[in-house]
């Protein structure tokens, strides 16, 4: 696949927002694939996070906006702690969640959760569910 | 000794078990675990970018009580998600002064991040000592092969949370090793069980947890042991499903290693909560002769 470099979408005012939301510099990784190696639903994902990171150094936001990656990020950190540059993938895919659900966008209606998952589910599992998936 | 000790939710409800047999272990062991008073929720996930410091005034608050509440030394908790929460917002305490005092003035308190942070687990190791843990076992679990599990926090990120090696941890199995069973390493230990997409994606969830059950059984364990409610609860709910899918898979109890703890402190089956959990540990363990 060919992408094409642009100085408007690179330095644009969304990438921004997300460099400043999310804490990252994702121009600091160098593709060495460490983190989607380690990750643990690189299998489940559109695009793996060394690819979401790979689309945002072109200034590609739209597309790592589309892709269903920051939906099944689970938050186990592996990327982190296995990156040689110190970036977070998960900090970047939290930052992707932040601007979506900011706009009121919900990944999940609380209403069509399953009820035995109500009643049986750890509190903890409800609340950091509630915390990813609903604005 | 007395020990300030967030329960967090879930012990308080579908994790009875953990805590009373971490409570009771505690009396045999020589100290005391004083539950805070009017405690609230830690939020159950610390945020993942710094653009949030609204999700860090739940888990400052309790730490401002903690502090009021004990020596001023230490707060000490069970949950591992309760521990990776309050651990790192304790962090953003100590490093941040800017968000340390936007914080602090929100939630009117004036909290500097004097406290230390442990886990249950360091409690033992590092203020007890897992020699005198054994040396107070009376029923030793002798030839029963567990499996620690640990998850993802009680180790990440490394830098601030880990309470031991963050590949390669052994702090479980040295407790194990100190109540007489045999601990089995399996390479799954350090994976996540799926955390909250069991909320919307239980097909991900079984596969994550199905990994890391069948690597502990492929090594021989009979029994795994956690220290968080999520991960038992994803393990146990994916059982059925691993049970169908892999091949040679034989279900396991999944139970928290206080359950375990308590046992080989001569607790009973109830004090211990043996009887809750999904699959019952008590028929390995009759078997075992413990
Ligand atoms: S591990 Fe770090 S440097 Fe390597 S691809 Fe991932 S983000 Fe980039
Ligand atoms: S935090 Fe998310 S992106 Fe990083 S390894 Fe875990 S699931 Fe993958």
């Amino acid at each position: 696949m060919k992408l094409k470099l642009s100085g408007r979408e690179i330095n644009s005012a969304s990438m921004e927002h997300l460099e400043r939301v999310s804490g990252e510099d994702a121009k600091k990784c160098y593709q060495c694939g460490n983190c989607s190696a380690g990750c643990p639903v690189s299998y489940e994902m559109d695009m793996n996070p060394s690819e979401i990171i790979r689309f945002l150094q072109f200034g590609k936001i739209d597309d790592a906006m589309a892709a269903n990656s920051m939906w099944v990020c689970v938050g186990c950190l592996q990327c982190y702690s296995r990156c040689p540059k110190g970036v977070s993938a998960a900090s970047i895919l939290e930052g992707l969640r932040q601007l979506t659900l900011r706009k009121g966008q919900d990944h999940d209606e609380v209403k069509d959760l399953p009820v035995e998952f109500i009643k049986k589910a750890p509190q903890q599992a409800i609340v950091s569910g509630f915390r990813k998936f609903v604005s | 000794m007395k020990i300030p000790y967030y329960p967090g939710c879930t012990l308080n409800t579908v994790a009875k078990g953990f805590e009373t047999s971490a409570k009771e272990s505690s009396k045999t062991l020589g100290f005391e675990l004083e539950e805070l008073k009017g405690w609230n929720c830690c939020g159950a996930t610390f945020p993942l970018t710094p653009d949030n410091t609204m999700a860090l005034t739940a888990p400052a608050k309790v730490l401002a009580h903690a502090k009021a509440a004990g020596d001023g030394n230490k707060v000490t908790t069970l949950c591992s998600v309760c521990y990776n929460v309050l651990k790192r917002t304790n962090h953003v305490f100590k490093e941040d002064k800017a968000r340390r005092e936007v914080i602090n003035s929100f939630i009117e308190e004036s909290y500097e991040g004097e406290l230390d942070v442990v886990h249950y687990l360091e409690v033992l190791r590092d203020t007890i000592g897992f020699d005198k843990v054994k040396e107070a076992v009376t029923r030793p679990l002798a030839g029963v092969k567990v499996a620690a599990y640990y998850g993802c926090m009680l180790l990440r990120p490394h830098e601030e949370v880990a309470i031991d090696d963050h590949e390669s941890p052994t702090i479980i199995e040295d407790l194990m090793t100190a109540l007489g069973a045999d601990a089995v390493d399996f390479p799954q230990k350090i994976e996540c069980c799926g955390a909250h997409l069991s909320m919307d994606r239980t097909d991900v969830v079984e596969k994550l947890s199905g990994n890391v059950m069948s690597s502990a059984v492929e090594n021989g364990a009979e029994l795994i042991v956690t220290s968080c409610p999520l991960c038992q609860y994803n393990l146990e709910k994916s059982q059925e499903r691993t049970t169908v899918e892999v091949s040679g898979y034989k279900a396991v109890p999944i139970i928290y290693f206080t359950q375990l703890l308590g046992l080989a402190l001569g607790q009973t089956d109830e004090m211990a909560g043996l009887k809750d959990n999904e699959w019952d540990a008590r028929p390995l363990l009759k078997e075992k002769g413990v």
